[in-house]
C-alpha cells in the first residue's frame, strides 16, 4: 500500500514546494476555503473516524466541534513537542513531508475559524523549526497563507514556537502555558482548551501526525479513510519501533496488523535472533506487555492493545529481549520521570523522587521490602496526580513488578 | 550592547508572532536570542527582557531555571548532550557515554580543560532509532549527530576545538 503520511518514501523530494504542489498539494485547503463551510470540514473529519495520534486517541472531529463559538478569537495549536522516550515520528513528518502537515494545520484552522495557529516544537528541534519557518514563508509567498485567501474573507497565519527542553510541555495545558511565556506546568481542568485555551480563548490542540492525516481525508473522502484500518481505529498509524530490534525506525501501517507483523516483519526480528521478552507499546510511559504468542498476535488498534492491559498511546513500540532486566528498564524510566516532573503537584513531585531513591537502593542491594515499598509508592500516586505524567511514571513500576516478578526477585 | 540594539530585526519578528497584549509569550524566543554569542543569558539581558515584556526579573529567571536548554552561566562553548534514555540505552548509549568520558578525560557534567566541550547526559531527544546519538548545543543553535561512533565523535571534537580557537 502507498504511504498516506510518510508519502515522501514514495515521492522523492516531497518537502520541495513545487513537488508537493504537483502531487495534488494544497488543493484540499483551497477547495475547503472556497467551497466548503467550516462545519463541513469538521464533519468530514468526524466521519473519517480519525482519532488523535498524540497518545490519547480522542476523536479529532469531535474535539473540533467542542470549540466554544461564543468566545473569540479561536486558536489552533500543533503539538510537535515529541518527547516521549521511544517516539520519533513527528520529526520525520516535519522534515520530509512538511507541507502535508502544514496543510493539515491550515485545514484545522479553517474548520474552527482560527486566524492564527502555533506549532509548538520541542527546543531540540531547532533546525526543524527553522526549516518549517522557510516552508511557511513559501506558502505565504504563494498566497496559501496570509490575508483574504483565495479571494475570500478568510485569513490565516502559522507561527512556530520553540520550547526549551521539558517533557511536560507535551501535556497540552502545560504546552499552552509555555507558549504564554510561563513555566510549562499543567492547568487544572476543567475548563478544557476548546473552552479556555491559549490566551484564555478556545483552542484546538492536535499532534503533528493527526494534522498530517487531514489533507488526505479531505482529498479522498471520509469513507475512503474509514475503509482503512479496523472498526475501532480507522486509518493508518506511524509506529516508532526502537529497542532490541534489527531494523528500528518509523513504519506506517494500517491499524489491524499485529505486533508480530511490526516487530518480526517490518523490524526484522530481535537483535542476534534472541528471544523477545517484553513490549512497551507507548514509550516510557507504557505498561509492560509480556511478549508471548498471544501478545504478538494481538491486533494493533486502540481497543485490542487494551485487552493486554496496556495502551497503544503514541505507538512508540520499545522492544525488550531476554538480555535485559525489567528492573533495569524501570530504573531508566524513573530517572526520566523524576527529571521531567514539573513539580506542581505533590504526588508526582514527591512520588517520582521517592520511587527513584528506592529503585537505586534496589539496584545496589535488592531487598524484598524495598520492592514492596516501590510498588506501594507507585500505587499511591495513581489517580492522584494533576496530569497524566504522574500516572505515566507509575505504569512501568506497577506492571513491571506484577508481570515480571522474577526480575525483582519475587 | 543591548539585545534590542544588537538584533532589532529579530526582536521585531519575535514580538509580531504574539498578540500585543500577550507579549510575555516572547520570553522564550528572546532568551534564545540572548544566548547567541556567549551561550548563556547574562544578568543584563535578563533585566532587559523583563523590562521589554513587563514582567519581573524573577519571572524571567524562573523560565531559565525550568527549561533545560537555557543557561545562566558560562560553560564549554559546545555542550555535547548525549541521550542515555531507555531506547538509546537499549542500543548501547550507556557504554558509548562511558567511553566518551574516557576519551575526553572528563566526567558527565564537566568541561574539557580548554573550555571547548561540556559533556552532558540528557533525556530522550526523539532519535531512538539512530542511537548512539547526541546533540551539540552551541551559541548558534542545536545540531543533531546520529548513529555515532567514538571515532567519529572524537573527530568532531577536534573540529570543534579548531573552530573554537579560530573564533577567538
Amino acid at each position: 500500500m502507498a504511504h498516506i503520511l510518510l508519502r515522501h518514501r514514495d515521492i522523492p523530494n516531497l518537502n520541495v514546494f513545487e513537488v508537493y504542489k504537483k502531487n495534488g498539494g494544497f488543493e484540499a485547503f483551497k477547495n475547503a476555503v472556497k467551497t466548503m463551510k467550516p462545519e463541513d470540514v469538521i464533519n468530514a473529519v468526524k466521519n473519517s473516524g480519525l482519532r488523535g495520534r498524540g497518545g490519547a486517541g480522542f476523536p479529532t472531529g469531535m474535539k473540533w466541534s467542542f470549540m466554544d463559538n461564543k468566545s473569540w478569537p479561536h486558536y489552533v495549536v500543533a503539538n510537535a513537542d515529541e518527547s516521549e522516550p521511544g517516539t520519533f515520528k513527528d520529526r520525520e513528518i516535519m522534515e520530509q513531508n512538511p507541507f502535508q502537515f502544514l496543510e493539515g494545520v491550515a485545514l484545522g484552522s479553517y474548520a474552527v475559524g482560527a486566524h492564527a495557529a502555533y506549532i509548538y516544537l520541542r527546543g531540540e528541534f531547532w533546525q526543524v523549526a527553522a526549516f518549517l519557518d522557510e516552508r511557511i514563508a513559501e506558502m505565504e509567498k504563494a498566497g496559501l497563507l496570509g490575508d483574504k485567501l483565495f479571494g475570500t474573507e478568510y485569513s490565516l497565519r502559522i507561527h512556530t514556537h520553540l520550547g526549551a527542553g521539558a517533557y511536560i510541555c507535551g501535556e497540552e495545558t502545560a504546552l499552552l502555558e509555555s507558549i504564554e511565556g510561563k513555566r510549562g506546568q499543567p492547568r487544572v481542568r476543567p475548563p478544557f482548551p476548546p473552552a479556555v485555551g491559549l490566551f484564555g480563548k478556545p483552542t484546538v490542540i492536535n499532534n503533528v501526525e493527526t494534522f498530517a492525516n487531514v489533507p488526505m481525508i479531505l482529498a479522498n473522502g471520509a469513507d475512503w479513510y474509514k475503509s482503512i484500518g479496523t472498526a475501532d481505529s480507522a486509518g493508518v498509524k506511524i509506529f516508532s519501533l526502537s529497542g532490541r530490534v534489527k531494523k528500528p525506525g518509523n513504519y506506517e501501517l494500517p491499524f489491524g496488523k499485529t505486533f508480530r507483523d511490526l516487530i518480526y516483519g517490518e523490524g526484522g526480528g530481535i537483535l542476534e535472533d534472541r528471544p523477545i521478552k517484553a513490549i512497551m507499546p507507548a514509550g516510557a510511559s507504557s505498561s509492560f506487555i509480556v511478549a508471548d504468542d498471544k501478545a504478538l498476535d494481538t491486533v494493533l488498534d486502540y481497543a485490542s492493545v487494551r485487552t493486554l492491559g496496556a495502551d497503544l498511546g503514541s505507538a512508540s513500540v520499545i522492544v525488550i529481549d531476554d538480555t535485559v532486566s525489567v528492573e533495569w528498564v524501570v530504573n531508566k524510566t524513573l530517572h526520566f520521570f523524576k527529571h521531567e516532573s514539573c513539580g506542581k503537584c505533590t504526588p508526582c513531585r514527591e512520588g517520582t523522587y521517592w520511587m527513584l531513591n528506592v529503585i537505586k537502593r534496589i539496584e545496589h542491594n535488592r531487598q524484598a521490602e524495598d520492592v514492596s515499598m516501590l510498588y506501594d509508592v507507585a500505587k499511591q500516586m495513581q489517580g492522584k496526580c494533576l496530569c497524566a505524567l504522574g500516572e505515566f511514571a507509575t505504569m512501568a513500576v506497577t506492571t513491571g513488578i506484577e508481570r515480571f516478578p522474577a526480575d525483582f526477585g519475587r | 550592547m543591548s539585545l534590542m540594539e544588537k538584533y532589532p530585526k529579530e526582536v521585531k519578528q519575535i514580538l509580531a508572532k504574539y498578540p500585543p497584549e500577550f507579549k510575555r509569550s516572547a520570553v522564550m524566543p528572546l532568551l534564545y536570542l540572548a544566548q547567541r554569542g556567549e551561550g548563556y543569558v547574562t544578568k543584563s539581558a535578563m533585566t532587559e527582557i523583563a523590562r521589554a515584556l513587563d514582567i519581573t526579573e524573577t519571572e524571567v529567571a524562573s523560565i531559565i531555571g525550568f527549561y533545560t536548554l537555557y543557561h545562566d552561566k558560562k560553560e564549554g562553548r559546545y555542550r555535547m548532550q548525549v541521550c542515555a534514555d531507555l531506547p538509546c540505552a537499549l542500543r548501547g548509549a550507556d557504554k558509548f557515554l562511558a567511553e566518551l568520558c574516557g576519551n575526553l578525560g572528563i566526567r558527565v557534567g564537566e568541561t574539557t580543560p580548554d573550555g571547548t566541550v561540556t559533556l552532558e547526559s540528557v533525556a530522550c531527544l526523539a532519535a531512538c532509532d539512530k542511537a548512539p546519538m547526541f546533540q551539540i548545543q552551541s551559541p548558534d543553535g542545536i545540531e543533531y549527530h546520529e548513529n555515532m561512533t567514538i571515532d567519529r565523535t572524537m573527530e568532531l571534537v577536534e573540529a570543534l576545538k579548531r573552530s573554537g580557537q579560530e573564533g577567538r
